[in-house]
């Protein structure tokens, strides 16, 4: 292959839906931008066998670089853009304050190793935050320290592991008991914390049965992962009886946060029996995700684990904070530093910005749209779970599919053309050709309207015309994509050409 | 309350539902119901949240000092190009590019960011970015036991303190050993001599060197310990913890490393109090199914026009549950993204030039402080941006510190707080950010400061204006 010539891979870039070249593609050697003043020779101070020979990076002008990046922007879904229904994920609207007050001067600029008592506004934030948090979720203490769900999760599960260690149950305590409907994360953190996963069927009801979870408890439970609302948009009604058992055979009861949406200001897992829990803050506290991160995941446990909890925790004596490392019983650091602090931010801001009433209100708005989406979805699409849902609900296209070959996926594909993100598909896995739809509080209810009539005419042109709906989308800037091609011949970077 | 919803709404909503109420909605068992208002304030208009979370940060002051503070988190000049395009919301309220047809902009973004780790780090493949420089090398860990089926690592005391730090924490999750190398006093380095004999017993799964190493040193390892590497089938981890010395130094693949992670920070992204940052991870190809996380892959759609897509997902926590290589799922795609924006921005040319500038001021840092009495440099290895300082005798680093700070001047980080046989010695960084003004208040500071504590009684601070900038 010889290197494509310069004004090829220009020419016919900016017709509508031409391929965007590779930022590699169009730069020239010595199209520099002047960001630093010149510089001695690296030879003045270094020996020559440290030295990297070459540098093998394009240098665009700035124009190009932002022409480039903007056309790369355009090419994306965004909850900016477009209504954005994907289940278990919370794509609600992402306030512009929350970034601006991230981006102050005194937190944007601020060194993770400044003194303590120069950093005295950043650590009040994170203690505040997490004072709020305890009291929004009804657990003893938080830490801010991890930087994702599966994060803190796993987080959550080194803290089980001590904490029975102590106990000198360390060596009994081998499993996790993990419901069907959970998430991947939840067995996959297990299992970087060498336990043993115990998957659990749910019952006809899409809950945890109370003698399924009774059958497979024993003297082996460390702890049992669970969603609350489940990743079914269910409530777990049995969550006590639940709890219960677990403890009973002293195990520790895990909340996996990630649909905490559904219910704050209105139910605290700390008042169902939950030791341990993670927030996905970039979820249910309006934090951007960036296009699949960075996150923000708290852990949060209840006053018996406390000493288990990632170092640092924020400190407080008289009107004095501190980052408190000196902790002996705790698992360690997570991470470099101790939080995804900008993150923190903008939770914190959100949650004032709502404040304690706000947030009931969000949770129960949340709900409502789920449950109107529901009931009109209904009427053109089985919804096998046919009772109030909470924040998300799950549809399923498996009678459409008998009846017309059209799948789930390609209901979603088609949504795409109507100008709509798709839900959650295939997740969870015990519900067939499974939709999930997570609406969010943040949407009006003539949002919601217009993307149930997407759907419902997709549904119904399935039954008339399903090629039509197997050849969506049509109106992107590429086709569905060969995905087997992908895996079978990985092409993961560019390389120069020979 | 960034709801839409009208009390009309609510009502038509309710009763297309058929409910009475939003509280029926939310119901849950009584025993578990919350009987009271959550300790939460009452919500603010913006303007008073501003004002309110603007009161925090204006307590940060150390905003206001000089700083040579680095270790692991650095100060750098971002392009205002960089947030500009970042920014956008298109980018920002993105969720992991799943549907690739409408996210193919992400999608090769991300694929230039796994581009330009490949190219700086001089190995085949790289992922969309892990949470950090620290659990990057946890994760490489657990990739390096994966591929030998050892359960011991062998780590240089050299490595960042928290990287080291993490990594012990998820080794207790997955019981691993790990073991430290005694490091070289005179040279700052790993004292990488006594590996070829520790790894003769094949028993560990990978070495892990830092280089730049946390004091600052150029760490790699010789010709004789690389081929003992090799013999004993050992991975070799590679750290790099300031991102920005690949624009100056060697590349981990050229020093041997079969995995390189470190922090990205640096290109673009700034310091924010420790986070968020990106951690990447890139590797050789034998690895491919062993990394961690999203890979995006270049491919065509059905009509043969390129397009690009999450792949081998055969490896990740959605399909393999506890089988999976590693239970990330949201990763730092935006922190990756600034990196990727900065680099295309400032381009080989700039790169070169900003690292250059970073060893630059680094020497005459270095220089300048020796030439205070009583200062010397604690170790002799070449150093990219940062050096670790001795300071007189009778005194500590902690001291030298504190007097510093009360001449508004972070002057580095204190050696002992991780090593107490260095309580004498002050990691100092500069970057292209450091002014001759900036090193001449600190040059001044220290000689009254050793001054004052060599001749026992208070030197008064040094004339420099710039000194009390306060
Ligand atoms: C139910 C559930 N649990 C856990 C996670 C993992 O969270 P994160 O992606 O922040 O690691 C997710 C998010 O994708 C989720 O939906």
């Amino acid at each position: 292959m010889s290197a494509p010539d310069a004004a090829d891979v220009v020419r016919g870039r900016f017709e509508p839906g031409a391929t965007e070249p590779l930022i590699f593609e169009l730069g020239h050697p010595g199209r520099a931008n002047t960001y630093f003043p010149n510089a001695r020779a690296l030879e003045e101070f270094l020996p020559a066998q440290t030295l990297r020979p070459d540098l093998p990076l394009p240098d665009n002008s700035e124009l190009d670089v932002i022409r480039h990046y903007t056309r790369l922007s355009q090419r994306n879904f965004s909850i900016d853009t477009g209504f954005y229904p994907l289940g278990s994920c919370t794509m609600k609207y992402n306030p512009r304050v929350n970034d601006a007050m991230a981006n102050l001067p005194g937190f944007r600029d601020l060194h993770p190793f400044a003194p303590d008592e120069l950093a005295q506004g950043a650590l009040a934030l994170m203690y505040d935050l997490e004072r709020y948090l305890a009291a929004i979720f009804g657990m003893a203490q938080f830490s801010l320290n991890p930087a994702a769900g599966a994060h803190a999760e796993l987080a959550a599960l080194l803290i089980a592991k001590a904490y029975f260690a102590k106990k000198g149950e360390g060596a009994a305590r081998t499993t996790v008991i993990v419901p069907d409907t959970a998430h991947g994360t939840n067995p996959a953190s297990a299992a970087m914390v060498g336990y043993k996963v115990v998957s659990l069927q749910s019952d006809a009801r899409g809950r945890v049965g109370v003698d399924a979870i009774k059958a497979v408890l024993g003297p082996d439970t460390a702890v049992c992962m669970m969603t609350n609302p489940n990743t079914l948009g269910l409530f777990e009604d049995h969550i006590l009886e639940i709890a219960r058992a677990v403890h009973a055979a002293g195990g520790l009861m895990y909340y996996d946060g990630a649909n905490a949406n559904a219910l704050m200001g209105n139910a605290r897992p700390g008042d169902m029996g939950f030791d341990l829990m993670h927030l996905n803050t970039h979820k249910t506290f309006s934090i951007p995700h960036g296009g699949g991160g960075a996150g923000h995941g708290p852990v949060g446990v209840a006053a018996h684990l406390v000493d288990f909890l990632p170092t640092p925790v924020v400190r407080k004596t008289g009107d004095r904070y501190a980052l408190d490392f000196d902790r002996p019983e705790s698992i360690g650091p997570m991470r470099s530093f101790w939080s995804n602090f900008a993150h923190a931010v903008r939770g914190f801001t959100y949650i004032l910005a709502n404040g304690g009433d706000g947030l009931t209100k969000v949770s129960q708005l949340a709900v409502l749209n789920a449950n109107y989406v529901r009931v009109k979805v209904r009427e053109f699409l089985d919804t096998p779970y046919d009772e109030i849902c909470r924040h998300e609900f799950v549809a399923s296209a498996q009678e459409l599919k008998r009846e017309t070959g059209v799948r789930a996926l390609d209901l979603a594909k088609a949504l795409l053309d109507h100008g709509f993100h798709a839900p959650t598909m295939y997740f969870p896995l015990l519900v067939p050709e499974c939709l999930m739809i997570e609406p969010t509080e943040t949407e009006s209810k003539e949002t919601l309207d217009a993307f149930v009539a997407a759907l419902r005419s997709i549904v119904e042109q399935a039954k008339r015309d399903p090629q039509a709906v197997l050849a969506a989308p049509t109106t992107t800037v590429v086709g569905r994509v060969d995905e087997t091609r992908a895996a079978r011949e990985p092409d993961l970077r560019w390389k120069a050409p020979a | 309350m960034y709801a839409p919803h009208t009390q009309s709404d609510i009502r038509d909503m309710l009763e297309t539902v058929g409910v009475a109420s939003l509280e029926e909605l939310l119901r849950v068992p009584d025993a578990i119901a919350l009987g009271e208002p959550l300790a939460v304030p009452r919500g603010l208009p913006e303007l008073e949240l501003q004002r309110t979370i603007s009161a925090y940060a204006a307590q940060n002051d150390a905003a206001g000092y000089t700083s040579f503070l680095g270790a692991g988190s650095y100060r750098h000049y971002i392009p205002p190009v960089v947030p500009a395009i970042a920014m956008r919301g298109e980018f920002l309220t993105a969720y992991t590019p799943y549907q690739a047809e409408v996210s193919q902009g992400y999608l090769q973004a991300i694929y230039e960011w796994q581009s330009y780790v490949c190219l700086l780090t001089g190995l085949d493949l790289s992922n969309a970015s892990v949470y950090d420089g620290a659990t990057a090398l946890a994760e490489a860990a657990i990739m390096a036991v994966n591929a030998t089926g050892r359960r011991a690592l062998l780590v240089s005391p050299a490595v960042h303190p928290n990287y080291r730090a993490v990594l012990r924490t998820y080794a207790r999750g997955l019981e691993l050993e790990v073991d430290e190398l005694q490091f070289c006093a005179e040279e700052g380095t790993s004292g990488l001599d006594s590996l070829p004999a520790l790894l003769a017993e094949k028993r560990y799964a990978a070495v892990v060197v830092q280089s730049p190493n946390f004091f600052g040193c150029v760490d790699v390892p010789g010709d004789s310990t690389r081929t003992a590497i090799e013999a004993s089938g050992t991975v070799l981890i590679g750290v790099v913890a300031e991102a920005m010395s690949l624009g100056a130094l060697v590349s981990p693949a050229d020093w041997g490393a079969h995995i390189a992670v470190g922090e990205a920070q640096s290109f673009g992204n700034p310091v924010a109090y420790g986070g968020p940052y990106v951690g990447f991870i890139a590797a050789n190809k034998e690895h491919m199914r062993r990394i961690p996380g999203r890979l995006v892959g270049r491919t065509v759609d059905g009509t043969g026009k390129l397009a690009y897509t999450l792949t081998l997902q055969a490896r990740e926590q959605h399909i393999r549950r506890e089988k999976a290589t590693s239970n990330i799922c949201t990763n730092q795609a935006h922190c990756a993204l600034c990196a990727t924006i900065y680099l295309a921005a400032v381009g080989a040319t700039g790169l070169r030039r900003c690292a250059t500038l970073n060893v630059e001021r680094a020497h005459i840092l270095a220089e300048r402080v020796t030439r205070v009495p009583g200062f010397s440099r604690r170790f002799g290895a070449p150093v990219f941006n940062e050096i670790a300082i001795r300071v007189p005798d009778g005194t500590s680093a902690a001291a030298v510190l504190a007097g510093l700070q009360e001449r508004r001047i972070l002057g580095g980080v204190d050696l002992g707080r991780w090593y107490p046989q260095l309580a004498d010695s002050i990691l100092m960084t500069a970057t292209e950010l450091t002014t001759d003004g900036e090193i001449e208040a600190l040059t001044g500071a220290l000689g009254a400061i050793a001054s004052g504590a060599i001749g026992g009684h208070a030197a008064p601070i040094s004339g420099e204006a710039s000194v009390v900038r306060a």
